[in-house]
């Protein structure tokens, strides 16, 4: 990261400072970095080096400050802050605080800033020289190596990521249909209800006479409704071939409504409009089912198709269960796959009971319950419970029931496009080198608990041996310095502690050939702390450009 | 620390603890500790009123020797003979002491609290007759006045009453009987007492005590710390007395005179004319009620008294009672304030003198977590340039909270972690408890039981409570033998992981006992021939003094001790540092840090202060700034915070507060000298630190209930900020013709003023007194120790006569050597005709700098 680029880039600058140390012997006076030399002229009176004053030259390092910005005294403790500049031969050269001369502990590593304290410092620079350049050859080697993996990373990044935008502009057709659909239900169905409400108001001596016509508006509605959904090519009109796809309207019974039975059903016509359907439909609609509910949009189809190897149920349920061993992608997809094994199980039974039924959508993990006279419907939307619950009082007819049915899967249809929509919408890093972190999780194991990294999702501890797990936070954002956004993920609202606040995480990437959680900690009561490292961090390592575009 | 994370510590083991501790975590659970109602004692004898008092002093009982009168008194109710002991002690004090004249079995007397048996002086009868005696208290026509009957002293000074005993009738001395089963003994809370789920056996019956004492002219009192209320008392007419009852009390409130950690019988009464004290010599739970005939009255209200000159004189009725011992009062009859602290001093001595790096910053945290945690911090200091002397592990550094030991797997390495703190010439403070994990196969509990130290319970098998660790013991630290055993703990070959840098923090030792009654131990439980009831204020005493014993005789002597506690008494002055318990981070809180460590300072224990930053809950940036501002011009000065809140280090809020808190302790730091001098004055002399403004101006009315200013010695004043988004404070100057400069500005203002500062978040408002001069180390370093060579510089402020006085004190800092061999330099400075004067040996290089306008 930033980091190590400086590092590499203070070897260069260290060899040649190196080599300036041993050929020249310059004399300036104590605590004067060679670069400020020129300001220390023992011929002339001392200028502070912030023009303030202009003092004799021997009141440099009398040890009583003059200057205002310090700079009279580098080689002593006399200002509060004054710098002093260690010569370090062999390893960085740097600035101490003036305060730490001669204050009995050794700063420099050449233990120039203890000349009068009675300290004895060894010079240990070269050796601070020899481990650093080890340290950064190490480093480098990793930071090349990294950096190849990062741009394998991208690449797939690349890949993956179109295929996502496919599937999710497929998932936004399919969507669309299906809310235009819903949109127009809901249209016939406010416009059957307002006259109701507002007949009932005006006319309630007349309710019983208005009542008839407003069955017949009703009747009307379901009818349009049923149009709606007969006219597959909406184009208007109801065709022999459109009610084919509604056999249980054969009229002799033997299975097969045949086009002369539609047509007979149509009074003769081969295609018709709504009006005149109107006339027809009371041949039809004591058999007639309705087509919206239960079968499955085909959007939903489409999507969990794409994965093969979607986790099944029982994964579903082992991953719940806390086994240590499952790794458990959260994948909303295959969440999706998981309920749709729901609805196949529970088919049969459907048809008997015309029992409801959401369709399993990603995040949501569905449970359908039939009780007697009521039909519920569970949704499970990240550990929130939503509930649709409707009694068959409320709802008269078959065809209600499904229109209920069918918005109750618009309600939930969202939720599976957005969690395409928000997978796509991760902030996977600027070539999107993070992306294959998602859905994965890592483990590192302390002496007390197994801590659970799932980059994007979530983290979580566990003790050893029993008991349950906790969540240290759930994703919360990029939350590097400004600059280098990308080194720190930050994970909030876990379990609330007593009296304290919610557990929260903070990841630190940096640069491995490995992706790894190598270390956590717990610096404050429930603010976790996890190192964790990625090749998808490690810098283009500059001084091995050809090198990396060889291998390329 | 606080008891609720001792219920989640202890996890499965008490999830009964962990349910009430839940019910108690916003705010003191009042219901867990005793009113006076509750206590039977303090009820009987709150009942009985203010009259003709029952007892009659027998005159022709009356025995003069040459250190004291003896006296016997009669209750006529139940013709029961009281024994009275008068004393004139050296320094200008009396001593009263009135014991049963044939007890059934011995009472108790506080040991080891006196430095010594106070020397005396001659009384002799002045005048007798039937009605009464008069004594002469020495010269200046002190006199002490028994009245016969009914019985009551005065002690007066040519025409004024300086104090009365009796006055009032309320002494009361319940004698020991043996229990009979009349209706009378069988009133409930004579014989046993139930508080919430816990019954007090009791086992010698009623046994308390009660005596009045009258402070005619006196509308101030102060003192009988700790209590988390101002500095000036309040009246305790229509709500509790005072109470004094060393307790570990959960998230306390402020403003009210519930019992807190520490408590030290001593009252001092001020006016413009004169200052004395009292001092209850009672270590049993104790309660004191004050009423004042002006309290209830307005400003408006005593000037029409004034005016109509109906006003009848001012008066303050004290009133002690006990729940056992004896009735052994010492009264300080000043007259000037600095009298009343070298009479107390004399009595239970100074302040102990502690390492000079016991004065700097203290860096403590519950917990830090592990030897890399430890390094982190050490290190964080020299990164963001922050001095920094001490770094403390709390409970969570022992390997299951069994003190003198280490968490393996956090601090497996605690020699190589106090090197790391030894190389940046730094220091360490660990945790040593008084309550000792039940554990075979712990060192010291082993010792403990086969060498039968323990506390015993009424069965008399070891008494065991929990505590952090669970169940645990308590050794019974009233027996020379236990602080004995205990102090050779702490040589370095017991006290494994431990080195000449680590130090010693006693918590919990109240003694806090989480199942116990109140919190703390059984009264019953049994210290050898005396109850618990007894003594009970003394247990935090005792640990804390046997504890610095340790740290003495580790290094053979040679070194001075350094020991935080937590609970105290009077006399615990002797032992080290005492600090305000567990607060919060609230502004109310750092307020009452001031008014809190006054009083204690006025009863002798200097080394004072509160956690900075608030112990409970997180405090805002503004607070943790203002707080560190405040407590670096506090005598201890330590920032602490509990497990639960975020982290605190001084430069986790960003650069600007980083520098904020950095300058607050680099004030600290450059004032170390004149601390160091402050502390070896306290010592000499028993002069307090920190002071409230009247002890310097007595006669300065506007003073005597000021407590958010105080003076530092003699010529620092200072007024922290505790208001939030505080746009100035307004400072009172005091000393008419005197005058007095801003530190920062040297700005010049003159005495006896209200004066007006606008403050900015930086602003630590403090002003030096004209014609002083203090002095300084500019050059701060990491530690104080690191400073220990560099130059004073002597800050010279000019009195209006254009002179200056100070003085210098160095030594090395750490060891007895001053006190041995007479190693130090303290020398007076003058400043006068432009010239400053000292017999300076040329040892040290000075700078001078004089600032005069």
């Amino acid at each position: 990261m930033q980091h190590n680029v400086n590092w590499l880039q203070a070897l260069l600058v260290l060899s040649l400072s190196v080599t300036l140390g041993w050929t020249v012997e310059v004399q300036r006076p104590r605590g004067v970095p060679l670069t400020k030399r020129q300001f220390y002229d023992e011929a002339k009176p001392f200028t502070c080096l912030d023009g303030s004053r202009t003092i004799p030259f021997d009141r440099v390092n009398d040890d009583y400050c003059d200057c205002k910005d310090g700079s009279d005294e580098p080689g002593t403790a006399a200002c509060p802050n004054g710098s002093f500049h260690c010569t370090n031969a062999g390893y960085r050269p740097t600035f101490i605080p003036s305060s730490r001369i001669n204050d009995g502990i050794c700063d420099c590593c050449d233990g120039t800033d203890e000349y009068n304290s009675g300290a004895s410092c060894q010079n240990t620079c070269k050796e601070l020289g020899r481990k650093e350049r080890e340290a950064l050859q190490k480093l480098a080697e990793i930071t090349k190596e990294g950096f190849l993996l990062k741009q394998q990373l991208i690449e797939e990044a690349k890949k993956g990521q179109q295929e996502k935008q496919s599937r999710l502009s497929e998932l936004q057709d399919s969507r669309k249909g299906h809310e235009d659909k819903v949109e127009a239900l809901r249209t016939v169905k406010e416009t059957a209800e307002q006259p109701e409400k507002e007949a009932k108001e005006r006319h309630l001596k007349a309710w019983e006479e208005h009542k008839a016509a407003l069955r017949l508006e009703k009747e009307k509605a379901k009818m349009a409704e049923v149009f709606l959904e007969l006219d597959d090519n909406a184009d208007g009109f109801v065709d022999v071939s459109e009610l084919q796809t509604h056999q249980e309207l054969d009229p002799d019974g033997d299975g097969t409504l045949t086009d002369t039975e539609a047509q007979g059903l149509l009074g003769g016509a081969h295609k018709v409009d709504s009006t005149e359907f109107m006339n027809m439909w009371s041949n039809m609609k004591e058999k007639y089912v309705s087509e919206v509910c239960p079968p499955t949009p085909s959007s939903y189809d489409s999507s969990h198709d794409e994965q093969k190897d979607s986790t099944s149920d029982k994964d579903q349920e082992r991953d719940l269960d806390k086994d240590p061993d499952s790794v458990y992608p959260e994948d909303d997809l295959d969440e999706d796959a998981a309920g749709e094994d729901d609805e196949d199980d529970d088919d049969d039974d459907d048809h008997q009971v015309s029992l409801l039924f959401c369709i399993a959508t990603p995040f949501i993990q569905p449970h359908h319950i039939f009780l007697s006279q009521q039909y519920i419907c569970v949704c499970v939307y990240q550990r929130q419970y939503k509930i649709f619950m409707y009694t068959l009082s409320t709802v008269s007819s078959v065809c209600e029931r499904e229109r209920w049915c069918l918005l109750c899967n618009a309600a939930l249809l969202p939720f599976s496009f957005r969690a395409l929509e928000k997978e796509i919408s991760f902030d996977f890093g600027p070539s999107s080198e993070f992306a294959y972190l998602y859905s994965q999780c890592y483990e590192l194991t302390t002496n007390e608990y197994i801590y659970r990294l799932c980059p994007f999702n979530r983290v979580s501890q566990k003790p050893k041996y029993g008991g349950s797990e906790t969540s240290l936070g759930s994703w919360g954002s990029w939350s590097g310095p400004e600059d280098n956004k990308y080194s720190v993920m930050k994970y909030e609202h876990g379990m609330g502690c007593w009296q304290g606040p919610n557990r929260s995480t903070t990841v630190k990437l940096t640069c491995g050939k490995e992706t790894a959680v190598v270390s956590t900690s717990e610096p404050s009561r429930c603010e976790y702390l996890m190192e964790f490292t990625t090749p998808a961090v490690c810098l283009e390592p500059p001084n091995i450009d050809t090198q990396v575009h060889d291998e390329f | 620390c606080p008891l609720v994370a001792a219920a989640a510590a202890m996890g499965a083991l008490s999830l009964g603890w962990f349910a009430l501790c839940l019910g108690v975590a916003v705010a003191v659970d009042r219901g867990n500790f005793k009113t006076c109602e509750q206590s039977a004692f303090c009820k009987r004898q709150r009942a009985m009123k203010a009259g003709q008092s029952p007892y009659r002093a027998l005159l022709d009982t009356l025995e003069l020797s040459d250190s004291r009168v003896t006296l016997q008194l009669i209750n006529d109710n139940n013709k029961v003979h009281l024994l009275l002991e008068l004393y004139r002690l050296q320094g200008n004090m009396t001593r009263v002491k009135i014991n049963e004249l044939k007890p059934l079995k011995p009472r108790f007397e506080v040991p080891d609290v006196l430095i010594a048996d106070p020397p005396t002086e001659p009384l002799s009868v002045v005048s007798r007759d039937e009605n009464g005696v008069v004594l002469s208290l020495g010269d200046e026509a002190r006199r002490l006045i028994v009245s016969a009957q009914p019985f009551r002293l005065d002690i007066v000074e040519g025409p004024q009453v300086l104090l009365s005993l009796n006055s009032r009738g309320l002494l009361a001395f319940e004698h020991l009987r043996p229990r009979k089963d009349t209706e009378d003994d069988n009133q409930p809370g004579l014989w046993e007492e139930t508080f919430k789920s816990h019954t007090d056996s009791k086992p010698n019956g009623p046994t308390s005590i009660s005596l009045d004492f009258s402070l005619p002219g006196v509308e101030h009192v102060y003192g009988i710390p700790e209590h988390a209320d101002n500095l000036k008392l309040k009246s305790t007419d229509g709500g509790d007395p005072y109470r004094l009852y060393n307790l570990d009390v959960f998230q306390y409130e402020l403003y009210n005179p519930m019992a807190l950690y520490g408590a030290v019988p001593v009252l001092l009464s001020h006016n413009a004319q004169r200052t004395m004290g009292i001092f209850w010599f009672n270590a049993a739970e104790t309660w004191v009620d004050i009423s004042s005939n002006t309290a209830g009255k307005t400003v408006f209200g005593k000037m029409l008294d004034y005016v109509q000159g109906a006003s009848e004189t001012p008066q303050t009725d004290i009133r002690w009672i006990s729940e056992s011992g004896i009735i052994d009062v010492f009264i300080m009859l000043g007259p000037k304030p600095a009298d009343v602290f070298t009479q107390y001093a004399s009595l239970t001595g100074t302040q102990s003198f502690p390492p000079l790096s016991a004065l700097a910053y203290h860096q403590c945290r519950w917990n830090y977590n592990d030897q890399e945690d430890v390094r982190a911090v050490n290190q964080g200091f020299d990164e963001h340039d922050i001095p920094c002397d001490f770094i403390w592990l709390d409970i969570e550094h022992t390997d299951g909270k069994r003190y003198f030991t280490w968490d393996p797997s956090k601090f497996p390495k605690p020699l190589e972690m106090l090197q790391d703190l030894t190389d940046k010439r730094r220091k360490m403070v660990a945790i040593v408890d008084p309550h000792i994990k039940v554990d075979s196969g712990y060192k010291i509990h082993s010792e403990l039981r086969s060498k039968n130290l323990y506390v015993k319970n009424k069965d008399g098998a070891d008494y065991e409570g929990w505590c952090w660790p669970g169940n645990a013991g308590y050794p019974d630290f009233i027996r020379p033998d236990t602080r004995a055993w205990w102090a050779s703990m702490f040589a370095y070959d017991q006290y494994e992981g431990s080195t000449e840098n680590l130090y010693t923090w006693n918590d919990m030792n109240e003694p806090s006992v989480f199942n116990g009654p109140e919190v703390t131990m059984h009264k019953d439980a049994v210290h050898g021939a005396w109850e618990h009831r007894d003594l009970h204020n003394l247990y935090g005493f005792y640990v804390q003094m046997a504890t610095a014993e340790g740290l003495i005789q580790r290094s053979e002597g040679k070194e001075r001790p350094f020991v935080l506690t937590r609970a105290f008494f009077a006399g615990s002055q002797r032992y080290g540092a005492v600090w305000t318990g567990d607060n919060a981070a609230e502004w109310d809180h750092l307020k009452i840090s001031i008014p809190m460590c006054l009083n204690l300072n006025l009863v002798g224990i200097s080394f004072c202060g509160a956690d900075v930053g608030g112990f409970f809950k997180s405090p805002s940036t503004e607070l943790l700034v203002r707080w560190y501002q405040a407590g670096a011009y506090q005598p201890f000065f330590r920032a602490h915070a509990h497990m639960d809140t975020p982290r605190r280090e001084p430069w986790l809020f960003g650069p600007e507060n980083t520098a904020l808190i950095r300058e607050a302790i680099l004030q600290r730091y450059a004032l170390l000298p004149y601390w160091y001098q402050l502390f070896y004055h306290a010592y000499l002399t028993g002069q307090p630190i920190m002071r409230p403004l009247w002890v310097e101006y007595p006669g300065d009315a506007s003073t005597f209930a000021m407590d958010d200013q105080y003076l530092l010695g003699r010529d620092l004043l200072v007024h922290p900020v505790t208001e939030e988004g505080a746009r100035g404070i307004t400072a009172y100057l005091p000393g008419q013709g005197e005058v007095w400069y801003d530190v920062h500005t040297f700005q010049k203002h003159n005495g006896a003023q209200n004066l007006y500062i606008p403050v900015t978040i930086s602003s630590i408002p403090v002003f030096q007194h004209g014609g002083s001069i203090i002095p300084k180390k500019l050059r701060i370093r990491r530690s104080s120790s690191c400073m220990e060579n560099d130059p004073y510089t002597f800050i010279v402020a000019l009195s209006p006569q254009r002179t200056a006085e100070g003085e210098l004190y160095i030594d090395d800092g750490h060891t007895f050597s001053y006190r041995t061999e007479k190693k130090f330099i303290h020398r007076r400075l003058t400043f006068a005709n432009n010239t400053l004067t000292s017999r300076s040996d040329a040892l040290f290089h000075f700078t001078l700098e004089i600032s005069s306008e």
